[in-house]
């Protein structure tokens, strides 16, 4: 079908097009491992940095902080968004379209206004419980959880929905046949089926949630300084190869969740040939 | 050109106004009572453990440790990379920060908005280790009453020696003086910032910096202009690298920023940086409280703490800016005491930017012109 030069052409625009998204890793990779403290010149190999960041308290504690955050808010997330999937794709009710299109809205609004919003409605919301209840909240890690939670909610039913979309549903309906509850059809027949895609929706979470500096910013209080914010912060100071140490690690993490992931969809692949 | 800046500083000025419009409807009445609340507090109280609300890798984790053992409380800090950031977050109140670092100009806008409280003066027997200019008389604080220098430093030149020679003349020329600067003509990057970038090149024709005559300005716009064609960029990030990485020759920027730079390289004593003789900005940061800040004791005894005179030193020693606290002097390290980078020789033509009022656009608008 594809010969020649169209061929030599699609592999060059392919070669290109990996290069582009890789070359940058590569070297933040390498310079990573530089002893020279200004970024992108070479002074020699050294751990030096890995060091640094091993023992730098605050690097520490807010990569604790981002850790945290990312698998409480992923968690959440992650059943709630797969709830509201299952609900739009499943069931009709009053008010769908509206929920539907509320549901895209943290994904379309930027950054910076959901900040804001976020910001606003804890300042507002912490502060009327305080007035009704006299319980005194305070913004903190439990506040950006929670804002994360509410974009990631979007993301994962997003990931989920086009699974459920894909899915034959008449599969149900044979489960429900053979006398399946809707608990049972549920657990044995949708849930594998639609499974890499809550899999998938859930890295996507966990991914934008250790990647988000400006919500966290807006949201968070004393003691939620993110690895991202703080990060940020240092750049103030000029980048140094320890901002590459750090970048590595979080990236190797990602890379590790992704092969990991990738391993519990194919282990779960048998099961589902059987439910086809 | 970096054009992006222009829409993104736009962004944050919006943000800023939405909020200051956010902080005068639901604030008001809360500033009140805890104003009244910090009128109590004794020298060396505290009521519970403190939130911190600083620029990132500007506090020595070792004063924060000595703060825990003496008064017995835990310190939360937090981080923040501007300004812009920062301001937001403690207008909207219920931030849950005592302690905050702003800039000068930043501590204007604070107290306008309400968000900073008075400081319980009793409360800070230190103020008077302060140096006399920075005791009283600030542009953005004059009477002292909202905030407390933290530390302080300068805008000037960094150059490459070995470029441009050991016996450089110390002058804006080097930037604005054609017959100077055109052979560095495409090695020049000056601050994206109308009051910095206008205000070097006022100094450089004898003016304040805070001039306010629109024929002064006009000149001013007319230098820019002019030098708009030497410049390799106007950019406010990496001119320190820049110049470090030999891509430029003359940078303007912050002192700080130059010095960290210069001490990270191989060869530091090919650069310098120095405030040319016509004088140029001092920006000073300050220590404030939160106008709801939840433990305002603990933040003025923090304040106190920090302007202890050893304390004071140490700060320096560890983060190399310089310290507006006279008593410290004598116990901060003699090298860095000596730095003319840090502790400019000649700091009578220093002036610290002060907010203008109205006449602040006539300064953007000067400099996107300039800029073409």
């Amino acid at each position: 079908m594809i010969r020649g030069w169209t061929a030599r052409l699609l592999g060059g625009a392919t070669g290109l097009v990996y290069l582009f998204l890789y070359a940058p890793v590569l070297l933040l990779v390498v310079f990573s491992f530089s002893a020279d403290r200004n970024v992108g010149r070479w002074g020699g190999f050294t751990l030096e940095w890995y060091r640094e960041f091993g023992a730098n308290e605050n690097v520490q504690s807010a990569l604790a902080i981002s850790l945290q955050v990312a698998i409480v808010s992923t968690l959440v997330a992650t059943v709630l968004g797969t709830l509201a999937a299952l609900a739009l794709e499943r069931f009709r009710f009053r008010g769908k379209k509206v929920f539907d299109a509320l549901l895209y809205l943290p994904i379309i609004i930027p950054d910076v206004t959901m900040a804001v919003m976020m910001l606003l409605f804890f300042t507002w919301s912490l502060d009327l419980v305080d007035t009704v209840t006299g319980f005194q909240l305070r913004k903190g890690i439990a506040t950006v959880v929670v804002s994360h939670i509410a974009f990631n909610i979007s993301f994962v039913s997003v990931v989920v929905r086009a699974r459920l979309e894909g899915m034959d549903q008449t599969l149900e309906q044979a489960a429900a046949d053979l006398y399946a509850s809707r608990w049972q059809a549920f657990r044995h027949v949708t849930l594998p089926l639609i499974l890499p895609g809550i899999v998938g929706g859930a890295l996507l979470a966990l991914t934008l949630s250790l990647d988000d500096v400006v919500i966290t910013q807006f949201a968070s209080g004393p003691g939620s300084t993110t690895l991202p914010v703080y990060v940020f912060g240092l750049i103030r100071r000029g980048v140094t190869p320890l901002i590459n140490a750090v970048s590595v690690v979080m990236l190797a993490a990602s890379v590790l969740l992704v092969v990991l992931s990738l391993i519990a969809q194919r282990s779960r692949e048998p099961g589902r040939a059987t439910t086809e | 050109m970096k054009e992006g800046d222009i829409p993104m500083t736009r962004k944050l000025l919006g943000l800023l106004f939405a909020f200051t419009l956010v902080a005068a409807a639901c604030g008001g009445s809360d500033d009140a009572e805890e104003a009244a609340a910090t009128g109590d507090c004794a020298v060396g109280q505290t009521d519970g453990d403190l939130a911190l609300y600083n620029w990132s890798e500007y506090m020595d984790p070792d004063l924060i440790t000595a703060f825990e053992a003496e008064f017995g409380v835990s310190v939360t800090e937090d981080f923040y990379d501007s300004n812009e950031a920062m301001q937001p977050i403690v207008a909207a109140g219920g931030s849950g920060y005592d302690v905050i670092v702003p800039s000068d100009y930043m501590v204007s806008i604070l107290i306008e908005e309400g968000s900073i409280m008075k400081l319980n003066k009793d409360a800070i027997p230190n103020l008077s280790n302060l140096a006399s200019d920075f005791a009283s008389g600030l542009p953005y604080d004059p009477d002292a009453e909202y905030s407390a220098p933290y530390q302080w430093g300068t805008t000037g030149i960094g150059v490459n020696l070995s470029v441009v020679g050991e016996d450089v003349p110390r002058t804006w020329g080097l930037i604005f003086d054609a017959e100077l600067a055109d052979q560095y003509a495409g090695q020049i990057t000056l601050l994206n910032d109308p009051r910095e970038t206008m205000g070097a090149a006022l100094k450089y024709l004898g003016y304040s910096l805070n001039s306010t005559s629109e024929e002064e300005l006009a000149e001013a716009q007319a230098l820019v202009a002019e030098a708009t064609e030497r410049v390799a960029a106007y950019d406010s990030d990496q001119y320190d690298e820049l110049v470090g990485s030999g891509q430029t020759v003359i940078g303007h920027g912050y002192s700080g920023n130059f010095l960290f730079q210069f001490l990270e390289l191989d060869n530091p004593e090919d650069y310098t940086y120095f405030v040319p003789e016509e004088g140029g900005t001092r920006w000073i940061d300050n220590m404030a409280v939160v106008a709801d800040a939840p433990h305002p004791c603990t933040a003025h005894t923090f304040i106190n703490f920090l302007l202890d005179a050893e304390n004071g030193a140490a700060l320096t020693n560890w983060n190399l800016y310089a310290s507006p606290n006279a008593a410290a002097e004598e116990f901060i390290d003699p090298e860095v005491l000596a730095d003319p980078i840090v502790y400019p020789v000649d700091q009578s033509k220093l002036e610290e930017i002060a907010d203008t009022g109205d006449f602040e656009i006539n300064y953007s608008d000067a400099f996107n012109e300039a800029k073409g």
